[in-house]
């Protein structure tokens, strides 16, 4: 199929299966951010959320899909592109592009690893599993989400595991944002340089947003 | 000013290769790059030795055949300027030169500063044309064409095919080359016929010569010496979007 092997159609599916994921990192946000509204909120949130049933794992499904491709051409171009440069210059200045562009297959790497030892740790439950036997716990009839997460986080390893990754999400965001704008032709050539510093601020609000929550833990602000 | 140029040194596309140094001595601030390179050629000959291979053709920063990587940057770095139009009063006195060849796996390297840029035209050959009848020669104003589309079409048109884009790309990508001329015919109507094809041939082109796939790192818009705008290849995405459906 055209699609999956020109280099234009590559390039597309990589933008709109990482704007899908942005996508589900913004409804992820919210979702967390329910932890600063009372120990209460992020358990009913995450017991709403269970009741779904079936709407989670058709949820979850999709979400592998979207990953499988985004990584698998990810990986793909990436091989492709150093065969295409195998000599270096013996001195290279860079004139625009950004550690976060150069740093793409890196920084996903590093943050397929996290999703990993994320899914390990507060999806499935087998490690840190002494914070995470919390759940076990009922509060009001509900799964005890929050003290699941006030454990784990109050460990410095695990908060500075999670600030890190999304250190490597901001890195990873600040080029992908503006690059999904490109690559699906919004660009008129003036457009370009704004639709580049918006990407880059909303990759600082997801830093904020999402390492916030280690932080006040690890700190003992909360 | 006296200069020492570390210059890429290599007999031929099987060699090794290696940068040589050389001092160069009363080099004039009026003098063009490759005039300095000129001199340093005939102080070669004269002491016996392989004078350094360069391209070079019409000296007027038009024809794209200067093809150098001089201090890490394509073509020297100075905004919308080819090699043969830089001139030596950007440098001072007692300064380092490097200067390299092209180095993409698509540009293979003939002798020291020489590459060949021929995988370039087999990317034209695959699409950058329209076909019509030929024959008399038709009235001026027989296909009326707006005049933002021309200079659209002319914007694009300005690329001379030098290679800087590959060069200057991390990935060693054509794409900002192949987004000009996709667009430069996509916008007139001689072009539309075969726009759905073209830019299929173009892209698969580009791939099967060996360069690599554009990830929007923008290094060649910074690096093409007329000013190529990277929303050609964005045009470029949206052609090959309205030719899946």
């Amino acid at each position: 199929m055209h699609l999956t092997t020109s280099t234009v159609g590559r390039k597309v599916l990589m933008a709109v299966t990482g704007l899908l994921l942005v996508g589900f990192i913004i409804v992820h946000l919210l979702g967390n951010l329910s932890i600063f509204a009372g120990t209460e909120a992020i358990n009913i949130y995450a017991e709403k959320l269970h009741s779904l049933g079936p709407v989670v794992w058709i949820f979850r499904a999709v979400m592998l899909a979207l990953f499988a491709v985004h990584i698998t051409f990810g990986i793909q171009l990436s091989m492709e592109n150093s065969t295409a440069s195998p000599e270096a210059y013996a001195i290279k200045k860079r004139q625009i592009t950004t550690f976060s562009a150069e740093s793409m297959i890196y920084t996903g790497v590093i943050l397929l690893v996290f999703v990993v030892y994320h899914l390990l740790h507060f999806t499935m439950h087998v490690v840190h599993t002494d914070a995470t036997d919390a759940i076990n716990t009922l509060v009001n009839g509900r799964p005890d989400v929050y003290s699941m997460v006030k454990l784990s986080f109050e460990k410095a390893f695990v908060s500075l595991v999670y600030i890190a990754a999304m250190f490597a999400l901001f890195f990873h965001l600040g080029h992908g944002l503006s690059s999904f704008v490109q690559t699906l032709g919004f660009n008129n050539g003036p457009s370009q340089s704004k639709v580049i510093a918006v990407g880059k601020l909303v990759a600082v609000v997801f830093l904020i947003g999402y390492a916030m929550i280690p932080f006040v833990f690890l700190v003992g602000i909360k | 000013m006296n200069l020492t140029l570390h210059v890429w040194r290599q007999k031929g596309p099987q060699d090794k290769g290696k940068l040589e140094t050389y001092q160069v001595k009363g080099v004039s601030e009026d003098q063009s790059f490759l005039e300095m390179l000129d001199d340093l050629n005939e102080d070669l000959i004269k002491g016996g030795k392989d004078p350094v291979a360069f391209d070079h053709d019409c000296r007027e920063g038009i024809c794209g055949m200067c093809s150098q990587v001089i201090n890490g940057k394509a073509h020297g770095g100075q905004e919308r300027t080819t090699v043969c139009q830089l001139h030596m009063r950007s440098f001072n006195d007692g300064d380092e030169i490097f200067i390299e060849p092209w180095r993409a796996r698509a540009f293979p390297i003939q002798k020291d500063l020489i590459v060949d840029r021929n995988a370039l035209e087999v990317v034209m050959q695959s699409g950058g044309y329209t076909s019509c009848h030929t024959g008399g020669v038709a009235d001026g104003n027989a296909i009326l064409i707006p005049k933002p589309d021309a200079d659209y079409a002319m914007d694009a048109a300005e690329c001379i095919g030098c290679g800087a884009c590959v060069a200057s790309c991390p990935n060693s990508s054509a794409m900002l080359y192949t987004s000009a001329k996709v667009a430069q015919l996509a916008v007139l109507p001689q072009g539309k016929g075969e726009a759905k094809a073209r830019v299929k041939n173009m892209t698969e082109a580009m791939l099967d010569e060996g360069f690599g796939n554009c990830t929007n790192h923008y290094e060649c818009q910074e690096a093409c010496p007329k000013g190529i705008n990277v929303k050609f290849i964005a045009k470029l995405n949206r052609e090959y979007m309205k030719s899946m459906v």
